[in-house]
């Protein structure tokens, strides 16, 4: 039986994110697992002792002193996770699932997730985390980590959920695209809902029959409306126009095609989509 | 893997009909499938964490080195205040111009920072390096130190790439005390020649400075003590024209950059047979106490270090020491302290602990000539005093007498050779026999004799090696008129050729007393010989080695 599987932290996407995972769970009538990751310690504001002299024994005293340090960090860490799991449970229960199951790990969010991501079936992680709430149009580190991480399809979820009735495929023929396809013909989520299949670029024979090869999958296996359409322009700007105008709720895309290396230099599409649309966006990779 | 795997190709493997998985054409796939159903998900989801944390190769750089700015910049400052008169001292022990030691610390720490593997370690020119040096730059010259110092890199990138860091298994905890307590007392002695017929000055400078050293921290700990002690008794040898020995005295310090060159030597096979030696000293005690370190730093700071590039990262810290004109170098254990406790923990805090080094010294060079001797001492001594572990004097009584004699003997080998390496291989090897002699206790022989007197059985219990072969002979009664003689080995493990020997040696005697001899269970013994230890891969084998 697989789950979904929400991430949350301090941030205040958490509620949103089990929202977006609720509304997963009821169309999917699953349960969710609800998943708050400790984190590498943090160990930048260690006490800092500047007198450079070294004491006898001096690696037995620091070794105790910092040991006893990490002990009440951890310790005050577990007790705050505790208590966002309890209040995303809660929130969950509100929303009416039932199912719902919380853990609590220690560690790095990305072997957290290779630990749970074969019991789940969707992933959902806010846009940001709970470090980044000062600068509003950056993306939160994990998030293109875990994208990149996974082999599960990833709900962003967007600061607030809003009802999802209409939802935008962006489609470039590239692989990751095919299996987002492949997912929402036979996902039980997005079963009835009204979707538009866009493609970014030239008008060409080529994607139109693509484009219409996509959509006939959609309409006879989940038998959703489709609209196609193909515009010209750089695809950010262009998607998020059309999820401006069109009213959609939702946005699912192939993700990060390319390298580390290369995003690093030229930026990455997927990146600058998350951070100009202001809807929910779910990840293929 | 499972999520590609084709419904088609499923079915063919779990079909027996198709015969062996091999022959689907893919044998890594076939391979991770038969793991996946030995434990279900468990082996290729590790897979794929690897592969995946490579690609997080970005994410760890910038953890490793931009993870804690603030606290790693102060950190190297701190620590780049400290390794100057360490650098000076070590430079004074190895008979070789400060500007060496100072070079040498700059780019060894630079360097180790960028490719080494254990972040927040400080690795610079060290005591126990400088003390393998001495003869060669008495006898040779300075230009074959930097050839040895190339060479030793060498040799440890050698080690790295042939990942030697699981050899430290054999290094004991006993063996690792004695290590930093000979340590301690080398670094110690070394300054012996500055505390010996001097002026009555001196020994109230050197006292005055300890004094600076260890109480200051009482009222603040914002700065580095042995930084004001230096400076206060500089102040007080320039301000009262005391005549006291200065750094200045001891030989040149760095007035510019290093450069890079090649060391002047002829460079045939002499040179090689001089120098290699001592690198091959300097290689073997500089990755032992670099090893030894990056455990002190993981204990301390609860993190992982990559032991193996860790020894090719010193190896090209010193070949690249060498050609700027730097003596070789390790990690430092006190200096590695000192940066965890001063905040720093990231590969940023060992790079600026060189920058600022170096900038220091070069910026700073005319007052450094005047920092006087007793000063460095005073240091020096505070960091014996640190790497010297003192509990270990107090468990000399409650620990067992092996683990305490292993220390002893490997301290005073050191002190007797001045060499850390022959130190540590004293302790290994001695560690090793006092094992070999407890498990030989590990041992006996229960006989019974038949009803009739005239047959006994002789069952062998526990490990048979060289140590317990004797005792082993000296068991059977070979005096005792028998017609038949039983052995019973199944309950042994018969680990190497003695063994069998002795075992030979038995039936021959009886033989030759006109006894049948027969030996129950000799293939279970002897499946421990160590040629065939390859039983350990076996499914069962622990449960064979200790079962029976």
């Amino acid at each position: 039986m697989t789950n979904i599987t929400a991430l949350i932290d301090a941030s205040i996407y958490s509620q949103s994110v089990c929202d977006h995972a609720a509304w997963l769970a009821q169309r999917t009538s699953t349960g969710v697992d609800v998943i708050h990751v400790l984190g590498r310690r943090d160990v930048s504001s260690a006490p800092v002792n500047l007198s450079g002299n070294l004491d006898a024994n001096a690696r037995d005293t620091l070794l105790v002193e910092l040991a006893s340090l990490d002990e009440q960090k951890a310790k005050l860490a577990h007790k705050r996770g505790r208590l966002l799991l309890d209040e995303a449970k809660a929130r969950l229960h509100e929303d009416g699932v039932d199912e719902v199951t919380t853990k609590l790990r220690n560690g790095d969010i990305v072997e957290a997730i290779h630990d749970f991501e074969d019991e789940s079936s969707f992933i959902v992680i806010g846009k940001r985390g709970e470090a980044a709430d000062f600068a509003s149009m950056h993306l939160g580190s994990n998030l293109e980590r875990v994208v990149r991480a996974t082999h599960k399809p990833v709900l962003v979820a967007a600061r607030a959920f809003k009802p999802i009735e209409r939802f935008l495929i962006a489609y470039d023929g590239g692989a990751s695209a095919m299996k987002a396809i492949e997912h929402v013909a036979a996902s039980p989520a997005f079963k009835g809902l009204a979707c538009r299949v866009l493609s970014v670029g030239t008008d060409t024979g080529g994607v139109r029959q693509q484009l219409e090869e996509a959509a006939t999958k959609l309409r006879d296996k989940a038998g959703m409306s489709v609209e196609t359409d193909i515009l010209n322009g750089q695809p950010d700007a262009v998607i998020a126009g059309a999820v401006r105008n069109d009213n959609i709720d939702l946005v699912v895309m192939g993700a990060y095609g390319h390298s580390r290396i290369r995003s690093l230099i030229i930026g990455s599409t997927t990146t600058e989509m998350i951070r100009s649309c202001l809807v929910p966006i779910m990840l293929f990779r | 893997m499972q999520h590609f795997l084709q419904p088609a190709q499923q079915s063919q493997l779990a079909n027996p009909a198709h015969g062996p998985i091999i022959p689907i054409g893919n044998a890594s796939l076939a391979r991770n499938l038969s793991t996946t159903r030995q434990l279900p998900g468990r082996a290729n989801r590790h897979d794929g964490l690897e592969s995946s944390l490579n690609t997080d190769f970005l994410y760890t750089m910038r953890s490793e080195w931009f993870g804690n700015i603030r606290g790693d910049v102060l950190a190297g400052l701190v620590v780049a205040l400290a390794l100057i008169p360490e650098a000076i001292a070590f430079s004074i022990i190895a008979g070789v111009d400060p500007k060496v030691g100072l070079y040498a610390s700059f780019s060894i720490a630079v360097i180790t920072a960028i490719v080494g593997g254990r972040p927040g370690m400080i690795s610079a020119a060290t005591a126990a390096t400088a003390v393998l040096m001495v003869t060669l730059v008495r006898d040779h010259g300075l230009e074959y130190l930097l050839v040895a110092t190339v060479l030793a890199g060498l040799i440890q990138v050698l080690a790295g790439a042939v990942r030697l860091a699981r050899v430290m298994r054999f290094v004991s905890r006993s063996v690792m005390t004695g290590f930093v307590n000979a340590l301690a007392i080398l670094i110690f002695l070394a300054q012996l020649p500055e505390l010996i017929d001097v002026p009555w000055l001196t020994y109230v400078m050197v006292a005055g400075g300890l004094a600076i050293i260890y109480l200051l921290p009482l009222l603040t700990k914002a700065i580095p003590s042995p930084l004001i002690c230096i400076l206060v008794l500089t102040g007080l040898t320039l301000g009262l024209d005391l005549d006291l020995r200065t750094v200045g005295d001891m030989g040149d310090l760095p007035s510019d950059l290093p450069i890079f060159l090649l060391p002047d030597v002829p460079f045939n096979l002499n040179t090689l047979l001089i120098v290699l030696p001592y690198s091959a000293a300097i290689a073997v005690v500089g990755l032992l106490e670099s090893l030894m370190t990056a455990s002190i730093v993981d204990e301390l700071t609860d993190t992982t270090s990559n032991k193996n590039r860790e020894c090719v990262g010193q190896g090209v810290a010193n070949m690249a020491t060498g050609f700027i004109g730097g003596m070789a170098g390790c990690a430092m254990i006190g200096q590695s302290v000192i940066n965890v406790k001063s905040g720093g923990r990231g590969r940023l805090s060992t790079f600026c602990a060189g920058i600022f080094l170096l900038i220091l010294c070069v910026v700073l060079g005319d007052w450094v000539k005047q920092v006087p001797m007793a000063a460095l001492v005073a240091i020096m001594i505070m960091v014996s005093i640190g790497t010297f572990s003192w509990a270990s004097l107090g468990n000399l009584r409650t620990h067992p007498r092996s683990s305490s004699i292993v220390m002893l003997a490997t301290v005073v080998t050191v002190v007797a050779t001045h060499n850390l390496a022959i130190g540590v291989l004293v302790g290994v090897l001695l560690s090793g026999i006092l094992f070999a002699w407890k498990i030989a206790q590990v041992f006996q022989i229960t006989s019974t004799l038949s009803e009739d007197g005239a047959a006994r059985t002789y069952v062998v219990e526990g490990q048979v090696f060289f140590a317990s072969a004797d005792d082993f002979l000296a068991a059977f009664d070979f005096r005792e008129a028998l017609d038949r003689v039983t052995i019973d080995v199944s309950r042994a493990h018969i680990w190497d050729i003695s063994s069998v020997a002795s075992l030979d040696t038995v039936v021959l005697k009886f033989r030759r007393e006109g006894a049948e001899v027969e030996i129950v269970g000799l293939n279970q013994a002897s499946e421990t010989i160590v040629d065939k230890l390859a039983i350990h891969d076996k499914p069962g084998a622990i449960e064979r080695l200790m079962g029976h």
